[in-house]
């Protein structure tokens, strides 16, 4: 899928689509829920076999494993020290409409 | 017992029973051991079962195609489940309905920022390109962040494993950086959770409180869905891509 000229994974085409579809049910079907629910459930079983194909990787990662790993633990602070100060920001600045 | 082991190893050779064999046992056992230790991040399951899967194969060397012939037929499923991440999406939204604004803002810039800052980071301390546009989806949930690498051209399998040990060290180091930075308030700590952390801290998320859970199963919803149409013009403006 091309979106103004950028790659987009199909599986994310359907993730927008099928959230679009759920908002226009009042009440969305029920084997909907089940198979989503059945998918997600057993989500992070999913991410194995993708995980192992690491292990073709060992010369890459041999040789920049400080980098990968300082990087990662790094942006991961950064991440979420401006992501909580931005969000707090913004909930300051809009005085707290507090309706959840 | 070895001769055992070596007759199992025969018999499974370039069957793709071995592969998805090996990876629904050695998952369950690591779920079983996760849970066995009060859900520590740093025994995720995930961790766990790539590492000793790896170190199995390379045992009994047996190559990766080998294992992936198995190891497929449930790397298959990424894609439907991808699709079903609008389930959570949505019914997260009805919940929270009237801070779509701040949270689609701070969903895109968080994402942002965790992309920038891990490649300038890595570039900075001397990775190659691959590994940078590898690193830039990290903080989004694995299944989307697999499918938007596979298209900016980074390493699919590289960024599988970064997004968990982000996801871990998220966290972990989450309640320390929000104890540092003076924030009590369970949605603010929510996004910033769900944005950097996907999954992994927002299961961590639920662990300390329903509304940081919540906010945060609302964050990395925003972020998976959002991430496919903003990282690549960004990388575009960076000059990366």
């Amino acid at each position: 899928m091309y979106w103004s000229g950028w790659p987009i994974p199909g599986s994310v085409i359907g993730m927008l689509l099928l959230l679009l579809s759920l908002m226009l049910f009042n009440k969305p079907p029920k084997p909907i829920k089940h198979s989503a629910e059945f998918l997600l459930r057993h989500l992070s079983l999913l991410f194995v076999p993708a995980g192992v194909g690491m292990m073709l990787l060992f010369d890459l990662i041999a040789d920049q494993w400080v980098a990968m790993l300082l990087s990662l633990v790094l942006s991961t602070v950064i991440s979420l020290a401006f992501t909580a100060w931005l969000m707090q920001f913004i909930l300051k600045f809009m005085g707290r409409p507090d309706h959840e | 017992m070895n001769e055992l082991i070596q007759s199992a190893v025969v018999l499974f050779h370039g069957n793709p029973l071995l592969g998805l064999v090996l990876t629904l046992l050695v998952f369950y056992l690591a779920q079983a051991m996760y849970h066995k230790f009060n859900a520590t991040p740093l025994l995720h399951p995930v961790l766990l079962s790539i590492v000793v899967i790896i170190g199995l194969l390379l045992l009994l060397e047996i190559d990766y195609s080998t294992y992936m012939s198995g190891g497929q037929l449930i790397h298959f499923f990424l894609g439907p489940a991808t699709v079903a991440l609008a389930w959570p999406l949505h019914q997260n939204f009805k919940a929270i309905k009237a801070m779509w604004l701040p949270v689609l803002v701070a969903v895109i810039a968080g994402v942002l920022v965790a992309a920038t800052s891990a490649i300038y980071l890595a570039r900075w301390l001397g990775a190659d390109v691959v590994t940078q546009l590898s690193l830039a989806p990290k903080s989004v949930t694995t299944p989307v962040a697999i499918a938007v690498v596979e298209k900016i051209g980074g390493l699919p399998a590289l960024t599988a494993g970064f997004v968990i040990v982000t996801g871990v060290v998220g966290a972990m180091l989450g309640s320390l950086v929000f104890k540092w930075m003076g924030i009590d308030d369970q949605k603010v700590k929510g996004i910033a959770m769900g944005v950097s952390a996907h999954g992994v801290g927002t299961a961590r998320a639920w662990q300390i409180n329903q509304t940081m859970g919540a906010y945060a199963g609302l964050a990395m919803g925003v972020a998976a869905l959002l991430i496919a149409f903003i990282l690549p013009p960004w990388l575009q403006l960076l000059g990366l891509w």
